[in-house]
């Protein structure tokens, strides 16, 4: 069954540091658009929630016609107007909560290492092939 | 991908397991390394505060890292919400990753309600240090300071980190207090989530 993922890592400031399209789906150009704009929509019902809970994983926070945006929170959060989060966003038509766990947490591994470069500079672009086939192999294998 | 046998050597930094590792950093080589650190900012600046200036720079970079990594291995990803929370957090699990033990206490301040004070007898960073009377109250600290403040900050608590020289009676050296002071908007937060 074909489905469609949209997936966003955004830091501070909502700027995406890192942005792919997982599903099988064929792709259309303003597909694209749609997903990017529906998740922005869904980062200001995510400020709220992420105070409010201890966990890591947000589980669902929006919904659009069929989609579903679900958003998994790092150690580093938010304080409302200066945001200081970093956080992943999926946009999917899947139903299985942990498959959608399991690879956000993956990809919260990959993050880290990546992070923990002293020369990365946090809140800039992941530019990456590495992790770029990597996240797109564990999207493969967890959506 | 899994190593059979002998160790391993991975083609990509992406592809190490991010397990716990080797603990335990020779000594000597950190205070050869962190004297370099402090004796290279010493040429480049003019002034003491441009000095702990840098050095908490270099702190706070560490201490973003440390962050992340730590919640994960220790806490099992689960994030501090509230602020005796990574207070804790910091005074118990960074101090025991970065210098082996806990430390030694952890007060709130008497006169503010946003200042905390974490205090150690002998900062690791300063063991190895003297500081000449003319350079007056600086302190090598800042770097542990910058530290904290990579940890707070990131977790979205930000404050003013600054690390002093507390002398005691009946010992030589001072005890040294790292000195944490919050953001209103941290206090406003804490006092909305009850």
């Amino acid at each position: 069954m074909a489905s469609t993922a949209c997936f966003v890592i955004i830091s501070k400031n909502d700027i995406p540091i890192y942005e792919a399209e997982v599903g099988s789906a064929p792709k259309k150009e303003d597909l694209a658009y749609q997903h990017q704009f529906i998740l922005h929509a869904a980062l200001d019902v995510v400020q709220d929630l992420a105070w409010t809970t201890n966990a890591m994983f947000l589980k669902s926070v929006d919904r659009f016609n069929d989609l579903v945006v679900s958003v998994y929170v790092t150690a580093g959060h938010i304080l409302s107007c200066c945001k200081h989060d970093v956080l992943f966003m999926l946009l999917h038509d899947s139903r299985s909560e942990d498959g959608i766990k399991s690879f956000f947490q993956e990809v919260h591994e990959l993050y880290i290492k990546i992070f923990l470069n002293p020369l990365y500079l946090p809140g800039s672009r992941i530019t990456s092939s590495h992790f770029d086939t990597k996240v797109r192999a564990l999207a493969r294998k967890y959506l | 991908m899994i190593g059979v046998g002998k160790a391993k050597q991975y083609a990509n930094v992406l592809d190490k397991p991010l397990s716990r590792g080797r603990q335990e950093v020779s000594l000597s080589a950190f205070a050869f390394l962190f004297s370099e650190l402090v004796q290279f900012n010493q040429t480049q600046v003019d002034n003491i505060a441009e000095l702990e200036r840098r050095l908490e720079d270099a702190g706070y970079a560490v201490g973003a890292r440390v962050l992340e990594l730590l919640c994960h291995r220790e806490k099992g990803n689960r994030r501090e919400t509230r602020l005796l929370g990574i207070l804790s957090f910091i005074h118990s699990t960074v101090w025991k990753v970065l210098f082996g033990k806990v430390a030694d206490s952890l007060e709130k301040g008497t006169e503010h309600e946003d200042e905390y004070m974490i205090s150690e007898k002998e900062l690791l960073v300063n063991r190895f240090i003297s500081v000449p009377k003319d350079m007056g109250a600086f302190n090598c600290g800042a770097f542990v300071a910058g530290i904290v403040k990579g940890v707070l900050d990131n977790a979205g608590f930000p404050a003013v980190v600054t690390a002093h020289f507390v002398p005691i009676e009946g010992q030589q050296r001072p005890r040294t207090t790292i000195l944490i002071k919050f953001a209103e908007e941290v206090l406003h937060r804490e006092a909305r989530l009850g």
